[in-house]
């Protein structure tokens, strides 16, 4: 395991340029603090590089309320605590013991980032979140949705969550090395970091963490089973990670964050 | 005005078999090789190479038809190539179905329920197959051909004008463009929206390579070679590769004025942003400098393989496309480590690289051999 990750690394850096890319990604993400080993992936730029004001003020304020808006990939088997956003309210609370830390969803399938933001300003009313993950862009994908209207779509629900007084942080698709040649991703992820940018939204980078964990063997993404033993170590992991870049953002107080769990 | 059709530039073969290659490792979803590609490093890619260069021959071998047999006769052989690439296209088609079709079977994983659901289209294959032949469909990768069959389709008018005044057929195709970024122009796609390659839009770069082709190049020259145009286009390319390498290392992006980000973004590859033309007028102004009509080594074995590819660029492309998949399939079904990717990118191009030997071999022998005797038809093996 050791001598295959180290052939890949090196391999890695020879195709990244002599690992220039590799030096500089990595150099400009800060340790993971929080999440078991087989998590954590160096050179995946979680974008936590804009400030998420409300949820910094929500923390000081011990209360913290977030709502999940996404599709399919953001439910697991049925069973809601298997799926990551109440991973991430585990993780959130164990990070952040002195905050009442509350997880919402707005979970269906099948729905574009259009489609969203249409039932988007009730949900914002019913749970009022200091923040939202916004989970999108494969269903687009898959629908060949005009990649144009996407990034309308994203620049709008950014100004209606901002208008209702909470942060955003865009969740971007996950790897699925199976599908590769069907879904065209490329365009809708592109778009969607675009507009992060514009926007200064950060990302959560699911989709190359996805990839890393697959190249380098952590989960083996291919496999074909109906069991959710992986699926739900996947997910785990996602909401762990969450949890970090939320409170890596969020620049919270040290004396409330909880170390090294 | 009489065009000049001069003899045949390898540069145009060696770019485009270079062209190529870059398409093929391009095309193989998560392949680590392809950060050599250039697309990594500035505005445009291959696909802008190969539109050009595409335009430039046709441009080249049918207005000679055209002035040697008339308009009729260039113009059915213009008929007669579109109809050989959809054909290309349709086995590839099949090609990719049978991948898909095979890679999907038993697949079931509960993370995965989402991104399943896309291969929904293998139960109804009459619509898929149907909107696949009506060019609608067109699965990831497979954008470039009927981009191309599309643009021959309509190229014999514009050839007739090339060779009566290539400028005004310069300036038509300019409006195409400028007209279709108005009012939105571009040809539908299924399940929903638009072709990924709007060929209202890339019909420009493929009409210029004509033009070029036609005696263009030889009017540009003077501005070509002169040290002023050198200049901006190295300072243009520096400029890309710095907003480039923000793409790779995001914590670079903050060092671009947002005046700057706010003008050149979003580039837009399906209708050929005016960025990514200039980009690639750029790069062609600099090779030309840096590789001369008659360099020595484009004669040199080293440089064959290249050349050969860009010489059968059709068949090439499709043996990449399908290369392609097969990398794809190697590396979900056996391995997609990184010595892998390397094997399986090197590979590839040598096979297209034998497959185009073999190609021109074969050529040459049919030109050379004796005729084999004539059959009958209705005798076994007739053709």
């Amino acid at each position: 395991m050791k001598a295959r990750q180290t052939t890949v690394k090196v391999a890695s850096a020879l195709a990244w340029l002599a690992g220039l890319w590799l030096a500089a990604i990595g150099g400009s993400v800060p340790a993971l603090a929080g999440p078991p080993v087989e998590c954590r992936v160096d050179g995946v730029p979680s974008e936590a590089a804009f400030p998420l004001n409300y949820v910094k003020k929500a923390i000081g304020n011990k209360k913290l309320s977030i709502l999940v808006l996404g599709t399919g990939s953001s439910q697991l088997g049925g069973a809601a605590q298997n799926a990551y956003p109440a991973r991430l309210q585990a993780a959130l609370s164990r990070r952040l013991p002195d905050v009442a830390v509350a997880v919402a969803v707005d979970v269906a399938q099948k729905r574009t980032a259009a489609d969203m933001v249409r039932t988007l300003s009730p949900a914002l009313a019913a749970s009022k979140p200091d923040l939202v993950l916004w989970q999108t862009a494969t269903v687009d994908a898959i629908q060949a949705v005009d990649p144009d209207q996407f990034s309308q779509a994203l620049d709008k629900g950014v100004r209606l969550v901002r208008a209702a007084k909470a942060d955003v942080i865009f969740i971007n698709p996950q790897y699925s090395p199976r599908t590769e040649l069907v879904i065209a991703l490329g365009t809708y992820v592109e778009n969607m970091r675009w507009v992060a940018v514009q926007k200064e939204v950060p990302v959560f980078d699911r989709f190359n963490l996805m990839k890393a964990w697959y190249d380098q063997g952590t989960f083996d993404l291919y496999s074909a089973t109906k069991k959710l033993d992986m699926a739900r170590l996947v997910h785990d992991c996602l909401g762990r990670l969450l949890a970090d870049l939320i409170v890596e953002a969020a620049k919270p107080d040290p004396a409330v964050i909880e170390k090294g769990n | 005005m009489v065009p000049t059709l001069s003899e045949r530039d390898l540069r145009l073969d060696l770019f485009r078999g270079l062209a190529l290659w870059l398409i093929f490792l391009d095309h193989i979803p998560s392949n680590a090789v392809s950060w050599v590609t250039i697309r990594n490093y500035g505005f445009s890619d291959a696909t802008e190479i190969f539109v050009f260069i595409s335009g430039y021959t046709v441009a080249f071998v049918y207005g000679r038809a055209m002035e040697q047999s008339g308009f009729v006769v260039s113009a059915a052989r213009v008929l007669k190539r579109a109809w050989q690439i959809y054909i290309a296209h349709v086995f590839l088609f099949a090609i990719y179905l049978a991948e898909i079709s095979y890679i999907s079977q038993s697949f079931e994983n509960p993370l995965f329920t989402e991104e399943m659901g896309v291969l929904n289209f293998l139960q109804n294959p009459d619509v898929t197959i149907i909107q696949a032949l009506l060019l609608k469909f067109k699965p990831v990768n497979m954008d470039v051909l009927p981009l191309y069959i599309v643009l021959l389709l309509c190229f014999a008018p514009f050839l007739w004008l090339l060779m009566r005044s290539a400028n005004l057929a310069l300036l038509a195709s300019g409006a195409l463009y400028s007209v279709s970024w108005l009012f939105e122009w571009n040809l539908p796609a299924w399940p929903q929206g638009v072709w990924v390659f709007n060929p209202f839009a890339w019909q420009f770069l493929f009409i210029f390579g004509a033009w070029c082709a036609l005696g263009g190049a030889t009017r540009l020259s003077r501005a070509i070679y002169s040290p002023i145009t050198l200049a901006l286009s190295i300072a243009y390319l520096l400029f890309a590769f710095g907003i480039a390498m923000t793409w790779h290392i995001p914590s670079l992006g903050s060092y671009v004025p947002q005046i700057i980000g706010d003008t050149i973004y979003p580039i837009d590859k399906t209708n050929l942003d005016v960025l990514r033309i200039l980009h690639f007028l750029a790069l062609a102004i600099v090779t030309v400098r840096l590789v001369p009509r008659d360099w020595p080594a484009l004669k040199s074995p080293f440089m064959r393989p290249a050349i050969l590819c860009g010489q059968h660029s059709l068949g090439i492309f499709c043996l990449g496309v399908f290369l392609s998949f097969a990398g794809h399939f190697i590396f979900t079904e056996i391995s997609n480590r990184i010595p892998v990717q390397f094997l399986v990118s090197l590979s590839g191009i040598l096979i297209m690289a034998g497959a185009a030997w073999l190609i021109s071999w074969y050529k040459r022998i049919e030109r050379q051999g004796p005729r084999p005797p004539v059959t009958k038809p209705g005798f076994a093996g007739g053709e």
